[in-house]
This record gives C-alpha cells, sequence and structure tokens, in this order.
C-alpha cells in the first residue's frame, strides 16, 4: 500500500498550518470577510458567467449544450521568484519543442544521433509526412503553447503535458481576471498583480510577426472554428472579438487565386495568418479526412507554398503526444545544449516490455494515460479506481501497450476553495500560455489554474467536473 | 465583414423584431376576444394568416380558440414563429456572429432568451399574459436600445438594421394584406361598432394606436389609417417609413464599398412609389393589389441583398 499522500498546499504550506508568503495579505482580508456575503458574491458570478456566455459545450449532452466552468473566487498566487523560474522553463521548453519540430520535418537528427528511437515518430500518426521539408515563417511551429504544470512541493513543479497543437483555456484566464476585477476591486489596490489583459495584443502582433512571404503589407488575420457546436466555440469567437480579426468557419473560405481567402461582402479577401482551432485530421479535406466539412480544400497546397501561415502548424501535434512527452528532457538538451529547467513527470513507456511489466504490477499506485487522448478522458487514477474497473483496465492496457504511458501519482497542491463552510483545499493545476514567432518567445504571467472541486479528486478537467481560479502572478 | 456574418447580424434583427411583432398580434387577438368572444375566432385565424402560420397551426390543432393560439404564438418551439422559437434562433444568430456585436448588444440578446426561456418554460395564465407579452416588448427593445447605443456605424450596423426594418415591413404588409377588406369602403359597415373594433386591432398589432390618436385627433377613418400604416413617415411600423431607413442604410453601404449593386436600384423604386403615390390612387390600384406586389417586391428586394452582399455564397 502506497503512504497516505501529504500535500502541499500553496496558502497553508506543508505542515498546513502557517501561511504562505503570497498569501498573507490575501488571509488578512478574507478573515475578515463573511462566508455568506462572499458565497452571494460567488453567485453573482456566475450570473455574470452566464450573461456573457462563457459557456462551454459538453459533447453527448442532449438536454442542456451549455455549461458554465465553475469558478472559484479564491485566487491562486505565485510570487515572482516562482515566476521567473517557470517563464524561464517554459521559454527553453517552447524553443526545443519548435526546434525539434523543424528537425523532425527535416534532417531529423535527433534520430540519427539515436536520442529517440525512430519508431517514436514513424509509427506516430500526429506525424505528417505532408509537412516533410516545410518550413514555415521562422521556423515556428508552434506558436501558441499552454504548458499543463503540477506542483508537489515549495519548489517542485512539474510539466504534466506541453499542448503544443491547439491549447484552450486562455479566455478562462482573461475572463476570470475581469470578473475578479469587477468584484473584488480593493484586492487588486492592495495587492500587486502583474496583468494578463494585454494577451488578444500580443496574441495579434505574434501571429502578425508570422507573416507568410507572400504578404508585403500589414497582414490579414483570421480565426478558424469547426463552428458554434464545438466545446471551446466561446473561445474562438472571445478571440477573434478581443484581437479585432474575423472568425471563420470552413465554410467561408476557399481557395482563390493561390491564396485562401474568405467571403466578404464585398468578395474574396486573402488571409495571411490562419489561427486554426480545427484539428489537422480536419483542416484539409484534399490532403487529410476526406470527409471533414470544417476545413478547406487545397489549404495545404497553399501552405506549402508559402501563401498563408497557419498557426499552429500542421503536423506539431507530433511534440506533444503523450509517449514524445517521455523524451522531452533529451529533446531540450539536444536543441538548447542546457539541461531543462522543469522537470517532467517520470513515465513509463508501456510500449517497452520492462515498463510494461511494472505499470501492471503497480496498476493501483499509477495514472495511466492514452498516448493521443486530451480532457481526462480515457485516464486512469489508480488509487481511485475499484478493483473490478482495475482489472477491466489492465485487459485494455495489455491489448494495447504501446497506446498507454504510466506515471506517478502525483501529490499535486492544494489551494483553498470557497465551500459552504468555509475554505477548504482542493488539488489544483497551472496551464500558462506562451506565445512564439519568429520575433521571440512571450509568456503571459499567470495562465489558468485549474481545480478539482471534488473534495481529494486529482482530475482537474473541466469535462469531469474541474473549475477554475484567477492566477496571480505578484509583481517583484 | 464576412458574407455569413451580414446574413447573421440580418436574421438577428429580424427574430428579434418577428418575436416583438409576434407579442403585438397576440395583445391586438387578446384583446378583440375580450371585447367581442363571437368574432374570436375569425380573428385568431386572420392572425395567423397574416404571420403566415395557419397552415402550421392547422396541422398541429383541430380549431382555432384562443389559449391555443395564444401557446402556439408564444411558447410552442415546434413552431419556428412562435416567440420563444423566434428568440431562440435570434441567440443562435448571434453567438454565430458575436464577434460583430458589442458586449452590450450581445448581452442583451442572451437575457432575453435566459429570462424568456425560463418565463415561457410553463403555459401562461392568462391573467398573466399582460405581463409577459410586456417583458417580450421590453427585451426586444433592450436590443434596439443596445444596438443604437453601442454599435459602431458601419456595414455591421448597416445590416443590423436593413433587418430590423426589413421584418417590420413585412409584418405591417402582412397585417394589411390579411386586414384590407375591413379598410375597403363599404356601406355595410361604416360606423359600426364592428369596423371600430377591427381597426383598432390593425393599429394595435403595428403598435400605432396611440400615435394614431394623436396625429388624427381620434377619428377613425378607413382611408386615414391606411395612409398612415402605408405613407405615413413619420410612423416608425409605416412601410414607407421602413423602406425609407432600409434605402438609407443600402446607400450608406454603396457609400462605404463604393459599389452600387443592383438591390440599390431595387429598393429605390420601392420607396420611391411610396413618395409619389396618394392613398386615393392606391385605393384606385387595388389596395389588396397594392400590398400584395409590395410584399412580392420586398421578397426579391431580400433576395438580391443575398446575393449582392454574399450571404451564402
Amino acid at each position: 500500500m502506497p503512504e497516505k499522500p501529504v500535500f502541499f498546499d500553496e496558502m497553508r504550506g506543508p505542515s498546513g498550518d502557517e501561511t504562505r508568503d503570497p498569501y498573507i495579505d490575501y488571509c488578512a482580508w478574507i478573515s475578515t470577510e463573511d462566508v455568506n456575503h462572499l458565497r452571494r458574491k460567488s453567485a453573482q458570478a456566475e450570473a455574470l458567467f452566464r450573461l456573457t456566455g462563457i459557456t462551454f459545450n459538453v459533447y453527448g449532452m442532449e438536454d442542456q449544450t451549455e455549461r458554465l466552468i465553475p469558478f472559484d473566487i479564491v485566487p491562486r498566487i505565485i510570487t515572482a521568484k516562482e515566476w521567473a523560474v517557470l517563464e524561464k522553463g517554459i521559454e527553453q521548453r517552447v524553443r526545443a519543442i519548435n526546434s525539434f519540430l523543424h528537425d523532425i520535418y527535416h534532417r531529423q537528427e535527433i534520430l540519427r544521433a539515436g536520442r529517440m528511437p525512430v519508431e517514436m515518430i514513424a509509427q506516430n500518426k500526429a506525424f505528417l509526412p505532408q509537412m516533410i521539408g516545410v518550413a514555415p515563417p521562422g521556423n515556428i511551429y508552434t506558436h501558441i503553447v499552454g504548458t499543463d504544470l503540477v506542483r508537489t512541493g515549495e519548489n517542485d513543479f512539474y510539466v504534466l503535458e506541453d499542448n503544443a497543437r491547439t491549447p484552450s483555456g486562455v479566455s478562462y484566464m482573461l475572463e476570470n481576471r475581469e470578473t475578479m476585477l469587477h468584484m473584488f476591486p480593493e484586492l487588486f489596490s492592495r495587492n500587486r498583480v502583474r496583468a494578463v489583459s494585454h494577451y488578444p495584443r500580443s496574441l495579434r502582433r505574434s501571429l502578425s510577426a508570422s507573416l507568410p512571404p507572400v504578404c508585403d503589407g500589414a497582414p490579414t488575420l483570421a480565426v478558424l472554428t469547426p463552428g458554434i457546436h464545438n466545446s471551446a466555440y466561446f473561445e474562438h469567437a472571445f478571440l477573434a472579438d478581443q484581437m479585432g480579426v474575423e472568425l471563420v468557419e470552413g465554410h467561408d473560405l476557399r481557395v482563390v487565386n493561390g491564396r485562401v481567402a474568405m467571403r466578404t461582402t464585398q468578395g474574396y479577401q486573402p488571409i495571411d495568418v490562419l489561427y486554426r482551432r480545427v484539428d489537422d485530421d480536419f483542416l484539409d479535406p484534399l490532403n487529410f479526412n476526406p470527409d471533414s466539412m470544417l476545413g478547406v480544400p487545397g489549404i495545404l497546397d497553399v501552405y506549402r507554398a508559402g501563401g498563408i501561415t497557419i498557426a499552429n502548424a500542421p503536423g506539431t501535434g507530433i511534440a506533444d503526444d503523450k509517449a514524445i512527452y517521455s523524451y522531452m528532457p533529451e529533446i531540450v538538451e539536444f536543441y538548447t545544449g542546457e539541461k531543462a529547467i522543469l522537470k517532467n513527470v517520470p513515465t513509463w513507456r508501456c510500449s517497452e516490455a520492462d515498463a510494461l511489466a511494472y505499470v501492471l504490477d503497480h496498476l493501483d499506485e499509477l495514472v495511466v494515460k492514452e498516448v493521443h487522448g486530451s480532457g481526462g478522458y480515457g485516464m486512469l487514477v489508480g488509487p481511485a479506481t475499484s478493483k473490478k474497473e482495475l482489472a477491466a483496465f489492465r485487459r485494455k492496457l495489455e491489448a494495447k501497450p504501446a497506446n498507454y504511458i504510466a506515471q506517478p501519482t502525483l501529490s499535486l497542491s492544494t489551494v483553498p476553495v470557497l465551500t459552504r463552510a468555509g475554505l477548504a483545499p482542493r488539488h489544483v493545476d497551472l496551464r500558462p500560455f506562451a506565445l512564439a514567432s519568429p520575433q521571440g518567445v512571450e509568456i503571459i504571467p499567470g495562465g489558468l489554474t485549474r481545480v478539482a472541486l471534488k473534495k481529494g479528486s486529482l482530475v482537474v478537467n473541466s469535462s469531469q467536473g474541474g473549475g477554475t481560479k484567477d492566477t496571480w502572478v505578484l509583481e517583484d | 465583414m464576412l458574407g455569413k456574418t451580414a446574413n447573421g447580424v440580418f436574421w438577428l434583427m429580424r427574430y428579434m423584431e418577428r418575436s416583438e411583432n409576434a407579442a403585438r398580434m397576440i395583445d391586438a387577438g387578446l384583446r378583440i376576444s375580450m371585447t367581442r368572444s363571437s368574432a374570436a375566432e375569425s380573428e385568431w385565424t386572420s392572425i395567423l394568416t397574416a404571420m403566415g402560420l395557419l397552415g402550421t397551426y392547422l396541422g398541429r390543432h383541430e380549431v382555432v380558440e384562443g389559449p391555443r393560439v395564444i401557446n402556439f404564438l408564444l411558447r410552442d418551439t415546434e413552431n419556428p414563429g412562435s416567440v420563444l422559437s423566434s428568440v431562440e434562433t435570434a441567440r443562435t444568430n448571434a453567438r454565430m456572429v458575436r464577434t460583430a456585436l458589442t458586449r452590450e448588444v450581445w448581452e442583451a440578446v442572451n437575457e432575453c432568451w435566459m429570462v424568456l426561456r425560463d418565463t415561457l418554460a410553463r403555459p401562461v395564465a392568462s391573467q398573466d399574459l399582460p405581463e409577459v407579452l410586456k417583458i417580450v416588448r421590453q427585451r426586444s427593445a433592450y436590443v434596439r436600445g443596445a444596438t443604437h447605443g453601442t454599435m459602431v456605424r458601419n456595414d455591421i450596423y448597416d445590416f443590423a438594421r436593413i433587418g430590423t426594418f426589413f421584418e417590420r415591413a413585412d409584418n405591417a404588409a402582412r397585417v394589411l394584406d390579411v386586414k384590407y377588406y375591413i379598410l375597403l369602403p363599404s356601406i355595410m359597415h361604416v360606423g359600426t361598432a364592428t369596423d371600430n373594433v377591427q381597426w383598432e386591432t390593425i393599429l394595435r398589432a403595428t403598435s400605432a394606436v396611440r400615435a394614431y390618436q394623436t396625429l388624427h385627433e381620434g377619428e377613425y377613418d378607413p382611408r386615414k389609417i391606411a395612409r398612415f400604416l402605408i405613407l405615413d413617415r413619420r410612423l416608425p411600423r409605416s412601410l414607407a417609413f421602413c423602406y425609407g431607413k432600409i434605402a438609407d442604410n443600402l446607400s450608406y453601404l454603396a457609400e462605404d464599398y463604393g459599389q452600387r449593386m443592383p438591390s440599390h436600384d431595387m429598393v429605390q423604386r420601392i420607396s420611391d412609389r411610396f413618395a409619389s403615390t396618394s392613398i386615393d390612387q392606391i385605393f384606385d390600384y387595388g389596395l389588396h393589389e397594392f400590398v400584395t406586389e409590395f410584399l412580392s417586391d420586398s421578397q426579391q428586394l431580400g433576395r438580391q441583398i443575398e446575393i449582392d452582399y454574399r450571404f451564402y455564397e
């Protein structure tokens, strides 16, 4: 039996009875507040989110297609010193990922050097042969990255996932802050919290800087969404709106004179940079999934000819594949010549016989994930799973071991949430957002803190009952 | 601006306007059935006809009777023209074109939908009906106010306005089309109580009772009523007023884009006709024929706008 885990609480420290520095002022404030009053405020926040339409759609739920992600009013606070390390670590990783992607679609030095087995790439369905030899502007493949971090101790941060293809959640980061500013303005005059509201401007600048060779003026940007039924539609509309660019769907677009153009009230107008929130598979029915109604026939050919920038680039998914993830320390070292600043979670690749044997032996202690899964679907949290479910999962794992990786069940740090009975600790993770362009990497201070609202739960995904918090990075 | 967005904004405003018109129609029908229960069935029938929903209604109900019609017009989601369906469709369009709207407009539409979804979740008791109809009109007014007060005067705004007035004119014309006969001079009815009530229905359905009273010193006269609803540019629901606005907004688009389209000539023709025609000429020509022609012209104009501004392709 594994020992009962001890959690690091970010407000109360490892022992649970102190107040850590970044929270001193907040704790002083909240101790003078009435819980019922705060709960009323919390209900107001929810009404505000509904009115604003900050909802997400849950697949397979007929009755209530639009749901709110619960918002908790207690902020998650990070010190300037902690952030400086995270920021450096993320930037290093983002640079390494872009170098890795360029290498994988060109000379494949990392494979030649024997730092990664060839089949990791050759047999990976996220690898797009159509991208071989294609170099996007500035060799930037992943323009927007949402690195998932977890914390286990005072100085222990781990990267859980790199989310280099189409990370979502940034609209919640922005709206959570707006909501907090609206509800508790006094907190922001007492604490010096770094702003996040410039994200849309930074995103626009960063995408514009990645303009394609064909564009010689101010580039025209657009956001490509699968449509209003997509779970993240709100975010797509939000970002387009905030950047002041068009939100397009596949049927608004067509290839005209070698350019991807959108149907406007005045005819077809070429797009220079397309921030797509449509998966690779659906991007181009001529080159990928022929049944896709979401994409643009021929867009990949325009892309290869330098007629458009697609952000993130097609084929980027190879870098945030969960099996590739286990090689990230090597990848960072290989391309930057430095040790990785941020730690990886130790990962067993079930494709390897030794690892599989270990995982099968310790299934009740581990977290097992599908290599291509996301959103917490198809994931096993050993300690929280019944014997019967474990046995069923074991059969799935044995049938297709290469489809899985396993990691130790981490003692994720906790941050208090407001419950009926007052503050109570819940597990959190953190997804900061990084923007990469030929001009450099920018990381927005903070990010999206996701919180498992169920007591003891380690699953923070919104599709699995998780909520969010405002994330504060304090000024130095 | 995307063609799809122009389409979405146009229909968002049409559906908002439609929900409000439906509420006015219910109000008019209700008034008649309260004062003259013997005529209720024929009044509800003509209201359903004017809204183009008689077929849909009869496909689902055997008899035309007040409470059923009201329920059908107010909250039947299988009736695409009900208040609830209109508001839902308006909101779906608003979500689709969210980036073209200000936060205020979006929130007004979203809140309208949230409020009416709750208010209309159950059948409305007859004593609550006036209040519910008021909410519908009020919510629509909020959207209009937010649009007026916060939207930049650009092509997006033009399409919003064109949608509003297109739907409004369409509604007024349909009321006239169904009720034209009671405005015709007839020895039988002139000056009788029947006439007064019927005329009032028309004015009520176009929200013009008070305006008419003020401008015409309370004298009900069929010719004056017809002139008021068709030609009077002071009345914001008259055909002439609506078409003046559509012509204006289309001309702003022409200016903005630097290009005249076939729809501009079309709207000019329709609009000019209101300016150059007197009510006597309309009556000589035939009120019914005039309105029928107008409805057909207006349908053509709608199609032309879709083509000129690439709503669909």
